[in-house]
């Protein structure tokens, strides 16, 4: 049989490629937003109540010098990330069982339908009460944050697996766990992926509240807690810089994290479209 | 009806053994108007090495039929047999070429994807299965596209990764239900012609669906053709070797012939 031919692909030229990129145009904004600010500030003239970029930006330097803000968000990310793994670990089981059974399937709906609506900072006093002050009431909203969500766009992947692609599966004779790791995750890895960074962005906002909403003890504080101290000591210079690491954190992974594993597994496969 | 020939369907190549058996097969299920009979009372079999044809018009329970036969909803009467035996779930030895271009994975290569199906199917090594796929996707021209991933192929190839897949299985019966009723005409013609030399090259016995009459003859030894609503067996024809070439007078003559008794619906064709 005769061989299919590949397809010839000439490269745009390079210049024409970097303008049609979005990176340059968001710098233009980000840079004017930062005049802006600057320029209200030292109007406003008011530090206590808004400091100007300069001084945010040297309270962010020198906080970071000291290792008091890295520590700081180390401790943050730390407990961000077991709440997370576990929410994800809880959300994976759930659905594997609503995938394969019909009680599974009844009672997942029934659990995210009641709890996704509910928000995770407002289950903080029942934590406060069950698990006292500390790390295990925050990695406790934190699964709740993330687990239904997440679990919601699994089974909603899930469901939206093509016919055709199920009966493929099974016709190789797979079923069971290895029918779900194996065609239904990556067949839904679109919709999982948007769960999970729908899940990410739920849990790192409930940490910084829950933390904001109790201080844990002094030394092992979060971001949050640095900024609530800050607040009271009317650091309004830190409280920015403290604000600013919770935005440059949170960008950091949906940039990094979540765009390169989109680029590497969904836009790869043909899944969404660029 | 005044047109009966060979009315049974059940006289298959009486030299080979039977592979595949359909006794009283009758397939419904139920949707929001009540049950609905998609199948009623059909009995064929297969032998090994035929390539059966069930041809019909959209509603003739055909793509129904093969389903049943792959194990993917089960009969609500009658029994389908393998080798005797009852079938019960889908399977590896029975392989199915679908119509709609989203069978393949869209997460694996096209290597990947006919390896994997190997790996699985057949419990071969990655480096064995690797083998086997590469050759097969020689075989179906897809050479220079191994390390392509599906979405970037055309509908025509993402069918002939399917039916490489399927043949690297070495299932004991193919099946195909409609695989080119999506492609263009052009496209169609070519892979008939080379699905016919894949057939005939390796001798595999297979069941084939379609609602067109050209590509029943053409890929088909034997053709048994169904009325709809529900689907029953109407006529059987067998298709001699010098018959499947395009554009001789057998070709024709066998076309009018099917078209005559299948496709003219009473009222029409009456005159």
């Amino acid at each position: 049989m005769s061989d299919i031919g590949a397809p010839k692909l000439v490269r745009a030229p390079a210049l024409r490629r970097a303008l049609a990129g979005t990176p340059w145009r968001r710098f233009i904004i980000l840079a004017g937003f930062a005049l802006v600010w600057e320029l209200y500030a030292r109007w406003l003239d008011n530090g206590l109540l808004l400091p100007t970029l300069g001084a945010t930006l040297s309270a962010l330097w020198s906080a970071i010098l000291s290792g008091e803000l890295p520590n700081r968000a180390l401790t943050s990310l730390r407990v961000l990330i077991t709440g997370y793994a576990l929410g994800v670990v809880i959300a994976a089981v759930l659905t594997t069982f609503a995938a394969l059974s019909r009680w599974g399937n009844e009672a997942l709906g029934l659990l995210t339908s009641m709890f996704n609506p509910l928000p995770a900072i407002a289950l903080l006093p029942i934590a406060l009460l069950w698990f006292g002050v500390g790390t295990p009431s925050l990695i406790f909203v934190i699964v709740h944050s993330v687990l239904w969500p997440v679990a919601l766009a699994c089974y909603g992947g899930f469901l939206a697996v093509p016919p055709t692609l199920r009966m493929a599966g099974r016709n190789l004779g797979l079923s069971g766990g290895r029918f779900v790791a194996e065609i239904l995750v990556p067949a839904a890895f679109p919709q999982i992926l948007s769960g999970l960074r729908m899940g990410w962005a739920f849990a790192w906002r409930t940490l910084i509240a829950a933390e904001l909403v109790f201080g844990v003890s002094a030394r092992s504080g979060g971001i949050g807690w640095f900024i609530y101290t800050n607040r009271a000591q009317l650091e309004t210079a830190s409280v920015f810089a403290g604000l600013l690491t919770v935005i440059l954190i949170g960008l950091l992974v949906e940039g990094v994290i979540f765009r390169t594993l989109t680029r590497i597994t969904v836009q790869r496969w043909g899944q969404v479209q660029t | 009806m005044n047109v009966a020939p060979r009315l049974t369907g059940l006289a298959g190549d009486k030299a080979s053994p039977t592979l595949l058996e359909l006794d009283r097969v009758s397939i419904s299920y139920p949707t929001s108007d009540g049950i609905l009979t998609a199948v009623e009372d059909v009995s064929f079999r297969i032998s090994a090495g035929e390539r059966l044809v069930l041809l019909g018009p959209s509603g003739c329970g055909k793509s129904t039929l093969l389903r049943a036969v792959g194990g993917f909803l089960k009969p609500s009467a009658g029994e389908v047999r393998m080798n005797g035996r009852r079938i019960g779930a889908p399977g590896p030895d029975r392989m199915t070429v679908f119509q709609e271009f989203d069978q393949l994975l869209p997460w694996r290569t096209v290597l990947g994807n006919v390896r994997y199906a190997l790996e699985r199917g057949r419990a071969l090594s990655r480096r064995d299965a690797e083998q086997i796929a590469r050759r097969w996707l020689e075989r179906v021209g897809l050479k220079n596209f191994v390390d392509a991933f599906p979405h970037t192929l055309s509908g025509g190839m993402k069918q002939r990764v399917a039916i490489a897949r399927a043949f690297a299985l070495e299932p004991a019966l193919l099946l195909m239900d409609e695989p080119f009723a999506a492609l263009d005409a052009l496209t169609r013609r070519q892979m008939q012609d080379e699905l016919l030399r894949l057939c005939e090259e390796t001798g595999n016995t297979a069941l084939f669906v379609t609602h067109g009459i050209d590509e029943a003859i053409r890929v088909g030894t034997r053709i048994l053709a169904l009325t709809p609503h529900p689907g029953r067996l109407a006529a059987t024809f067998d298709v001699p070797p010098e018959t499947r070439a395009r554009g001789t007078a057998g070709f024709g003559e066998l076309e009018r012939r099917i078209q005559e008794t299948v496709f003219s619906a009473p009222e029409i064709g009456h005159v």
